[in-house]
């Protein structure tokens, strides 16, 4: 059984796929932007957190 | 931040240590129990006679003691230890109601107690990690409630503006056990104990893959996880290697490993395309994993010399190589041909124990070496004893781990095996005996590690009688103030700070690969193929299955033919998805110490189940199954019939309107038959008995489509 045959036979499911892919792009891009974009003093400051008490 | 706090007036508080000790007792009390009956159960499987030949302590019934006790309650509550320290100390602030962490421990320990009960009385709904029957169900998610508001109470009031990584760890554990738990747990109550599975055959083993692997990803990884983002960092007295790592981490670990399940049904009757989702999400999971692994390993850059002196960091060492070994091999197994030799073996065993004794329990003895010294204001009673159990338990690991990798490499190569003249070489029994002398080994592994374990309760012991215990620890901090700057930030920044909207994000993280995966096989009716011949168990056959349920039968035999050369030779035609469609929940196994019985009908007389049930030695000498002697005299549960098959009837089981009336006529027709059967073969028994019903069951498995040999198989999709 291929996923292709859900995806044909199913109205509207389409969507699932599409939909997740595109979640995933956008929220792994962002994520990534984010992650090297913040300065590594901020970073540096909330791994201390652990340390602090 | 720091100007606006400048003003404020610092808050003086307390940490809340008695609920932490709580958990923490409840920790080494429920891993000695998981570890003792986890041998008990390994001895078992070389030297049967030790079940006792009591229905509680056999094999099938004591494996789920082992399983749910090592993970519930021995992970569970050294994870909510850990996370009682670390969360109010990341917070710094006391937990939001001292009430619900006591409501909290004791419903646990309830459900506990309850689990320890129930599992060895044979109530248990038949899937693997998820046993526990409806009302335990019910309490589990009662329980998670009140931890989840007690946590997110906790984190709204906190006095630290971040949220530290390991608080997000905890958020998706909470968000994703609760989801899997309560999608798992959808089954129909027939009776105040019995339940069936709301999901049948291939799209109950989709639910229970799915479950069962994120059961590991989340309850047994994530947790932990957050564990060692905050207790390595302390005990070694610096900050985590790279935090941006952690982050990066973090979010590719939750939104990869929810759709992994598939990778434990390869080649079964599971739709191909879900197969390979699987595999895929399986195989990138690598990343994130070694990116955590080597994030824990190199915080140590540069302090290696204190993990010779620190017994702590030891015990982290090995734990977190431990989860990069297991990590590693993960992928490998799901890998379709590196899972065509080690599926149903004892790989899995090796591997699952790579992670459960090195990753799970090395990482609690760790934070409970750290964290009761610092409870207690002292330091711990002996270094050197803990550095005995750290080699002990080393060393088990070891001793356990290379024998069961050695006889699964041996089983596969066994079953596999060919004569020149193309006949099977090895028959199952010649199999078994191969690798009796691994099993034995093994169990000396986990004795060694238990001995180590019961090092630790008197290191701790002494620990505890020469500190005094500060239930309540001062702290102090300045509160929160409301940020007045507009600034732009970044939406991460956003979220990081933002429990509520750090939860929602997970959430909808994972949900995203529970839908994809789950949904379409849903959706979709012709997704199930069904086979004309298949027909619904006789009420007779449908009480049997429950007492192959109940015995847990499942955990040595599976019910799934692979489409392999050497298991359609030796077992018989391949599954097929359509021949499940009845099966509430499905029996498809995960292990084979004891051949497939996908197609045990007809295999032999009923005289022949009668027999090996009552001493299986008699039959297949060699064999190490468990004697049964107890389905000989014990009868069948009769008055639940109609219960059962109304609940069949609900779940879409085509039996006629009005069957659950007349379904015990039929029960008894079929017993006496069976009864006079075994007449002629000189066996006397009533037709009431239980062996009677279990061996109608045996006798019906993989009939449907063995009943037209000759005709080529038919799928349709209507």
């Amino acid at each position: 059984m291929k996923f292709i045959n859900y995806i044909e036979k199913v109205s509207g499911i389409d969507i699932y796929g599409l939909s997740s892919l595109l979640l995933f792009v956008v929220f792994f891009i962002a994520m990534l932007t984010w992650v090297f974009k913040t300065k590594k003093k901020t970073f540096t400051e909330i791994s201390r957190i652990p340390l602090d008490n | 931040m720091q100007e606006s706090n400048q003003g404020m007036q610092v808050e003086k508080f307390y940490y809340d240590n008695k609920i932490v000790k709580a958990f923490g007792y409840a920790t080494v009390i429920f891993g000695i129990v998981g570890m003792l009956a986890g041998l008990w159960a390994a001895i078992q499987i070389y030297y049967p006679a030790i079940s006792l030949n009591l229905p509680a302590t056999t094999f099938g019934r004591l494996r789920p003691l082992h399983t749910n006790a090592i993970i519930f309650a021995f992970v569970g509550n050294a994870s909510f230890a850990g996370i009682y320290y670390s969360l109010q100390r990341l917070c710094k602030a006391r937990m939001f109601s001292d009430k619900l962490s006591w409501v909290h421990f004791w419903g646990w320990q309830l459900i506990i107690v309850a689990a320890a009960i129930t599992l060895p009385l044979g109530l248990t709904n038949g899937a693997e990690y998820a046993e526990l029957i409806w009302p335990i169900d019910v309490a589990i998610t009662l329980v998670w409630v009140i931890f989840g508001i007690n946590m997110f109470g906790t984190i709204i009031k906190r006095r630290e503006k971040h949220l530290y990584v390991a608080i997000w760890f905890y958020i998706a554990t909470w968000v994703t056990v609760a989801l899997l738990h309560i999608v798992r747990s959808i089954e129909l109550p027939y009776s105040a104990t019995g339940s069936y599975s709301w999901f049948a055959g291939v799209q109950d083993a989709l639910v229970q893959w799915w479950y069962g692997h994120n059961a590991v990803a989340f309850f047994l990884t994530t947790p932990v996880l957050g564990l060692m983002y905050y207790f390595l960092p302390k005990a070694a007295n610096r900050p985590v290697y790279s935090y941006r790592l952690s982050i990066i981490h973090f979010w590719a670990l939750i939104f990869i490993y929810i759709w992994a399940g598939p990778h434990h049904l390869l080649y079964t009757a599971l739709p191909d395309w879900a197969q390979s989702l699987g595999v895929v999400f399986s195989i990138m999971l690598i990343a994130p994993s070694w990116g955590g692994m080597l994030n824990g390993l190199f915080t140590l850059r540069g302090a290696w010399d204190k993990v010779r002196e620190d017994p702590v960091l030891k015990f982290m060492v090995v734990a977190i190589t431990c989860y990069g070994m297991a990590t590693f091999e993960g992928p490998l197994l799901s890998l379709k041909s590196v899972n065509a030799i080690s599926h149903f073996t004892d790989w899995t065993i090796a591997h699952v124990h790579i992670g459960g004794l090195g990753w799970n329990g090395f990482l609690a003895f760790a934070i409970l070496y750290y964290m009761i010294p610092k409870m207690w204001g002292t330091d711990l009673y002996s270094k050197k004893l803990a550095t005995n159990h750290f080699w002990l338990g080393t060393i088990g690991i070891i001793l356990y781990a290379v024998p069961m990798y050695w006889a699964g490499f041996e089983q596969s190569l066994n079953w596999k095996a060919f004569t020149p003249e193309g006949q099977l070489k090895y028959d199952f029994m010649e199999t078994v005996n191969n690798i009796k002398g691994m099993y034995v080994l093994r169990s000396i592994g986990g004795a060694l590690y238990l001995v180590g374990a019961f090092f630790m309760v008197y290191n701790l012991y002494k620990t505890i009688a020469k500190g005094t215990f500060i239930p309540n620890e001062a702290a102090e901090a300045a509160p929160l103030v409301k940020e007045t700057s507009k600034t732009k930030e970044y939406w991460h920044r956003v979220i990081e700070r933002k429990p509520v909207t750090m939860l929602v994000a997970s959430l909808i993280v994972v949900a995203i690969g529970g839908l994809i995966e789950i949904v379409p096989t849903f959706l979709v009716k012709s997704n199930i193929p069904t086979i004309a011949s298949v027909k619904p168990y006789t009420p007779l056959e449908l009480q049997g299955r429950d007492i192959y349920v109940r015995e847990g039968c499942y955990t040595c035999h599976s019910q799934m033919i692979r489409p392999f050369r050497d298991e359609v030779a030796r077992y018989g035609e391949y599954s097929k998805a359509g021949e499940f469609v009845y099966d509430h929940p499905h029996q498809w196994g995960s292990k084979r110490t004891g051949p497939d019985l996908a197609r045990e009908g007809t295999k032999f007389p009923d005289s022949w189940h009668y027999n090996h049930m009552y001493d299986p030695r008699s039959m297949s000498p060699g064999s190490l199954m468990p004697q049964y002697v107890w389905l000989l005299d014990d009868k069948i549960d009769t008055s639940s019939t109609p219960a059962k098959i109304r609940a069949m009837i609900t779940l879409g089981v085509p039996y006629e309107k009005g069957y659950d009336k007349i379904a015990n006529r039929d029960l008894m027709h079929q017993a006496d038959s069976i009864a006079a059967n075994l007449k002629k073969d000189k066996i006397e028994t009533a037709s009431d008995r239980e062996i009677i019903a279990l061996i109608a069951y045996l006798q019906r498995l993989g009939r449907d489509i063995k009943a037209e040999p000759k005709a080529p198989i038919a799928e349709t999709n209507k």
